[in-house]
Order: structure tokens, then sequence, then C-alpha cells
């Protein structure tokens, strides 16, 4: 499953510059907001969901090389935080969605813990 | 120069997690008598009973800061902490603006009580305070500092509510006064479990919601009990100094 896909299938808003999202494909999905969680247990190259907007999701994404993280509840980051984010050329996108449904269909195309 | 041992996290009745004894007369006389003679009132998301805490103080020789623990939209709880009353009501009216309109559900949480200098009644806080102001860490510290306060990230190396968890590190551009641990653990060992603290002042704290909670851990050697003077002590500028130890019970 591409990135791509999983953009269409979900209608994600892209927030940050576009990529070939067609030549990505991530490794496994983790969620949570508490940061300290995710260094801890998310996949490397894998999608990372959460409702925290603040810029310190964006170094934790580079940190683990995430193919993108799934912003969810329409929680839109600040300005700042999407230069931050295509400055260290991160993915940030953004639904309305809560993270459970998010999870929920993702699990349904097929996507497991990684 | 004075020595002023200091307890900068108290609670009162208005936050619904304290306990029903936290009111100013006996907040007072559990302080003095436990030595400690600065404090500060730091409630969930309000200053309501502040001005009640320092009328009960007055020519006791405790002195009472005016403050708040406000909950972030990270959920980060941070201590804002001022000289006057004027500034800490200032900063209420920006919190109100971006606190949500949700009624406390005392079943679930608990009282808040809003009381006078005796501890009497005068109404109930109709609003849940245990909740997140629309506010991020950024804008909070750079709110109170507009204001003339202090901003310390309450209790970093506990699981909930705490910079670390929450965050995962905090970016070097906040310009925090310092970093709070609680009572769990010392400052030594909380250096090694949390590397980042090395770079920052600390303080510790009792984060009272019942009278036998106090600590009195920070002994600052200061002028007298201003915020610049707590600045320069957290800073270890100009001769003023910030220890931190466990306090003798006096009782």
């Amino acid at each position: 499953m591409t990135l791509q896909e999983i953009i269409d299938r979900l209608n994600l808003t892209v927030l940050t510059e576009k990529k070939d999202f067609t030549a990505i494909t991530p490794s496994g999905v983790y969620a949570s907001d508490l940061l300290s969680c995710v260094m801890a247990g998310a996949h490397r190259r894998g999608l990372w969901i959460t409702l925290q907007s603040h810029v310190n999701i964006v170094a934790v994404a580079a940190l683990l090389d995430l193919s993108a993280v799934i912003i969810t509840e329409g929680s839109t980051p600040e300005p700042d935080v999407i230069q931050k984010a295509n400055r260290e050329e991160v993915t940030l996108l953004l639904t309305p969605a809560p993270t459970y449904t998010v999870a929920g269909k993702l699990w349904e195309l097929g996507l497991r813990e990684g | 120069m004075k020595t002023y041992t200091a307890e900068l996290h108290v609670h009162t009745v208005v936050s619904p997690c304290a306990a029903v004894e936290m009111i100013p007369p006996l907040i007072v006389d559990e302080a003095l008598s436990r030595g400690i003679n600065l404090i500060a009132i730091t409630d969930h998301n309000t200053t309501a009973n502040v001005a009640a805490v320092q009328e009960a103080a007055r020519e006791t020789g405790l002195a009472v800061l005016p403050g708040m623990e406000l909950q972030t939209k990270e959920e980060i709880h941070l201590l804002c902490l001022f000289d006057t009353l004027e500034q800490a009501e200032a900063w209420q009216a920006h919190v109100d603006i971006h606190l949500p309109d949700l009624p406390n559900n005392i079943d679930y949480f608990g009282e808040q009580f809003v009381v006078d200098a005796t501890g009497d009644f005068i109404r109930r806080e109709p609003r849940l305070l245990i909740t997140s102001a629309n506010l991020s860490l950024e804008n909070a510290v750079a709110g109170v500092h507009r204001l003339g306060g202090l901003a310390i990230p309450a209790h970093v190396n506990r699981k909930a509510f705490s910079l670390f968890a929450n965050l995962g590190f905090l970016p070097p551009d906040v310009p925090v006064d310092g970093l709070e641990i609680s009572r769990h653990i010392t400052p030594d060992e909380a250096r090694r479990q949390f590397p980042q603290l090395q770079h920052y002042p600390l303080i510790q704290s009792g984060d009272v919601h019942f009278l036998h909670e106090f600590l009195g851990a920070n002994r600052f050697t200061i002028a007298r009990p201003t915020i610049a003077e707590l600045k320069l002590a957290l800073q270890g500028q100009a001769g003023r100094r910030l220890e931190i130890r466990p306090a003798e019970k006096t009782t």
C-alpha cells in the first residue's frame, strides 16, 4: 500500500510540500499523543496518527524517518510547524476524523502494526 | 539578603482534586508550622482563591505569590507565577478566552469552591477547571512573560500532564524560567533520567493538594520575595541563589 493510496482512500489533506507519494510504502502504523511513547514505540518509516500539532511532532517524525504524520480531529498546526516540516522533509497530513476512525480505516486497508 | 523556604505549587479548594482542608487559614498555618515563608497559590486554570490566601497570610510573615497551574493544549501543566493580583487577573482574563465552556461534573471531578480568607464558602466555580485551555506551550510562556511573570513547566518527571511525557522534550527556543520536579524523585535522579534538565534551573514542589503534602524544598537566597528576585536566583545571578533540600518539620 503506497502513501498516495492511503491519502486518496482516507481523503487526507497534504499540508506540506508534495512528494512522489506513490514511491513511499509505510512500514507500519503507530497511534499515540504522548511523544515520549512515540519515540520509543513507533516504527522507522512508519505512519504515525496523533492529534498533537505541536512543533515537536516534526522532530519526532524526522528522528524516526516516518513516512508521514496523520494529524486527526482537524488539529491544524501553526504555519511555523508546517515550515519546519518542509525544511525537515517531513510529510504532514490532516483529517477531521478522530484517531480511532483513521486507525480503523488503515486496518481495513490491510495495514497492520508493522 | 534573606533565606526563603518556598513551596511554589499549592492548590486550594477551588481545584476539584484538592482536599477540602485546603482553605486559606489552614494553608497559612501549615506552611508557617513547617518553616515555609514563601508560597505560590497555583490552582488549575484559575486564580479565584489567591486574594483570600493573601488576606489570610497578612502580617503572618508568609509571603503569598499569585499564580495558576495552566493546562496547555498539549495537556502540559505550566506554573504561571506573578507579583501582583492585577497581573494574575490579567492572565486569568486571557486564559478564560481560551478555556472551553464545559460545566464541572462534581461527581466525577469534585467540588470547586471559591472561599473567603476564613475559608467560608462564597460560590462554586461552575466551569470545569481540569481541562486544557486552547493555548500552546509557546503561547502560554510568551503570555506569562508579557505580563512580567515566571513560567515553569510542572512535574516534568511524571507520566501525566508533563512536558517530557507529552512532548518528548522541550524545544530549545521556548524560554521557560525553570522546570519543576515532583516529590517522587531527587534532583540528582531527575538529572540522570532526563539529561535535558541540565540546561535549566530546577525547583522541587509538593504539588500540594493536602496539607501534609507541603515540602518546602526550595531555599531561595534573595533580597525580597518578588518575581525579579526569584528569576535572579533561578539563574544564580547577582548573589541570589536557589538550593533544593527538604524542609525541616518544626511541629
